[in-house]
């Protein structure tokens, strides 16, 4: 693994992928029409129709993805948006992956998705009055693309992205904790902290314990968090997450908030599970 | 040692997406998948001889060694990554770990049977790692022996890590069916096969390490608790615990240090070197959690430029990240009351 960071390695990869992807559409997909398309798109100028041209990661399922995530709305390849994930996922059910969308202006929400997870949505997250990153850990059931959508507030959608390799089986195992009854009297406790001089601005780091059940292991029902709010001391809303069930289990949010965020009090957690179970806590300094 | 080690049994890699990855990214670890190989024996028109060429190397009077390459497990080296080694005694051999595959067993006994005529009497598993033990289907099943932990970890996870090793390794698998040692071994001195012989119970790289003591040739088999010009793996370390185990391995009197993995030395600098290594992963990985870093930061940092010489530092670091960071995350954060 001579890239150390992913995005040095994405670069690497991206006229391979484009190249092979192009094979791999014409020889799979006849009726798809990105080749060609992504051809004629180039010729119009590269300012014009972004969206339309090949997807820097060479995905079989990208025009899908947009079909199905953002079927009105403008979307662009940018490398703005960032998402720092392992080439190689040593454990496909926690595969750290941090979202760095703040070099962009005025970014409304962000939209996490693994083109080739059976679940492909993995979370959003608006930063309301908050830095736009986001780190969290995410279950992958095959190797796929990792794509942060930032939605700024002209409507149009920058994507990033970046491969990672598993060998998969992260979305169809039970949870950790299905198997044991100890998360039932733990159920959506928070540990968390703030640390003042890391990252941007203060960092807040969050862990909820949750199973998080992708309801994909038989007879294991869906049962994750889906909502999860974080607010000032004044009540005022910092960062709104809705997790999806890809999220890993026992979930860890890294968040950077503005500086002085914290000064004015304890930050307060609050959210509810799929089933309604509430989450509320307060975070230590 | 271990990469394979994923608790994974439902596999459905798109087959083109699999070989699309392994073409695009050879700069990559080898690929996981059994594809490129194919691919490659197809365009050098011949079957791979699924040959290891398995040369033992004298250490000592009597002792030898079997070097693995420093190498993460793949399709053209069939998981011979490993160190193993055998003792020939006056009426008997003793087995130190047998390989990562029946292959591998069965091409080990072959290279023994050069040496002596004498029979197996004792085969041990050093502990649960699959490239240690998948070998055993070659060996007599009555001289399979270990300790308890080893023997509970191989019939626990030994199923999932030979899958596991199937995907990695491909055909080179074939037939491989995880045997588990009956035998419980005890630590102690004794004599086997006509040598003289001590084992230690020890810990940290797994939960049970056994280490093997040759006193007639001062020779030291020190299992995976010694790494040598390779970076030291860690999916089922206690950090605290192996580097105890070291400093224990430090004190014994012996000559020849044969490693888990990488060369055999004749001074103790790998146990020192798996201990500075050690030293600064543990610190490492504190010091990130501690100081609120998340988890793809942590990845992303480089190794230092100390240990980069050692094969395979920069991906075995981001493994153990996975490994040792949720833990080290844990107590870093605070419980909160519920309000």
């Amino acid at each position: 693994m001579p890239a150390p960071g992913s995005r040095a390695l994405s670069a690497l990869m991206t006229p391979l992928f484009a190249v092979l992807a192009f094979t791999l559409l014409a020889f799979a997909a006849p009726a798809s029409a990105a080749p060609p398309t992504a051809g004629a798109s180039m010729s119009r100028g590269p300012a014009s129709d972004a969206d339309a041209l090949a997807d820097p990661l060479g995905s079989s399922r990208w025009q899908d993805m947009r079909r199905a995530l953002f079927p009105d709305a403008a979307v662009r390849f940018d490398a703005r948006v960032s998402v720092t994930a392992p080439p190689n996922a040593e454990d496909p059910l926690n595969v750290p992956v941090s979202v760095d969308a703040s070099a962009l202006p005025d970014v409304r929400e962000v939209v996490v998705f693994a083109d080739f997870n059976p679940i492909v949505k993995v979370l959003s997250f608006a930063p309301v009055d908050a830095i736009a990153t986001l780190g969290f850990r995410l279950k992958l059931q095959q190797s796929s693309p990792i794509r942060a959508a930032a939605r700024t507030g002209d409507g149009v959608w920058h994507v990033g992205g970046t491969w990672v390799r598993t060998h998969g089986g992260g979305c169809t195992l039970p949870s950790v904790g299905s198997a044991s009854p100890l998360w039932q009297q733990h159920l959506n406790e928070v540990s968390g902290r703030v640390w003042h001089g890391v990252g941007p601005g203060e960092r807040l780091r969050l862990r909820v314990i949750h199973p998080m059940d992708t309801g994909l292991a038989a007879g294991i029902p869906s049962f994750h968090i889906e909502d999860l709010l974080v607010s000032a001391a004044d009540g005022r809303p910092l960062m709104r997450i809705h997790p999806f069930e890809p999220v890993s289990e026992n979930p860890v949010f890294t968040l950077d908030l503005h500086k002085g965020t914290s000064a004015r009090g304890a930050l307060r957690v609050r959210g509810r599970d799929n089933n309604g179970n509430l989450i509320d806590a307060g975070v230590a300094q | 040692m271990s990469p394979a080690i994923r608790p994974i049994r439902l596999i459905r890699l798109l087959p083109v997406l699999g070989s699309l990855i392994a073409a695009a990214a050879p700069a990559q670890a080898p690929a996981p998948d059994a594809g490129r190989a194919q691919v490659s024996t197809r365009e050098r028109g011949a079957m791979p001889d699924f040959d290891y060429h398995l040369q033992p190397r004298r250490v000592a009077d009597g002792v030898y060694m079997i070097e693995g390459r420093r190498e993460d497990f793949s399709t053209e080296n069939g998981g011979n990554i490993v160190n193993t080694g055998f003792i020939v005694g006056n009426s008997g051999v003793i087995v130190i770990d047998t390989g990562p595959s029946r292959r591998y067993g069965e091409q080990l006994r072959a290279a023994i049977a050069r040496i002596t005529p004498l029979p197996v009497v004792l085969t041990l598993n050093t502990h649960h790692h699959p490239d240690h033990f998948l070998g055993n289907q070659a060996f007599p099943p009555a001289t399979l022996a270990a300790l308890t932990e080893t023997i509970t970890g191989i019939e626990t996870e030994g199923g999932a890590f030979n899958d596991n090793m199937y995907r990695l390794n491909g055909d080179w698998m074939r037939d491989t069916e995880v045997v588990v040692p009956q035998q419980r071994i005890a630590p102690g001195r004794r004599m086997v096969g006509g040598r003289d012989i001590e084992l230690l119970a020890l810990g940290g790289h797994t939960a049970a390490d056994l280490v093997l003591i040759d006193h007639a040739t001062g020779t030291l088999f020190a299992s995976d608790l010694v790494f040598n010009h390779r970076a030291p793996t860690t999916p089922h370390a206690d950090l605290a615990r192996w580097i105890a185990a070291l400093a224990s391995l430090a004190e014994l009197p012996v000559r020849h240090y044969v490693p888990g993995h990488g060369p055999a030395s004749d001074d103790a600098s790998p146990l020192l070197e798996t201990r500075a290594y050690l030293e600064w992963l543990g610190h490492a990985i504190h010091e990130a959690a501690a100081g609120g870093m998340d988890m793809a930061e942590v990845l992303a940092r480089p190794v230092p430029s100390r240990f980069t010489a050692l094969a395979l530092a920069d991906r075995e670091y981001r493994r153990s990240v996975s490994h040792l960071f949720p833990a080290a995350e844990r107590a870093a954060l605070v419980p909160s009351t519920p309000r």
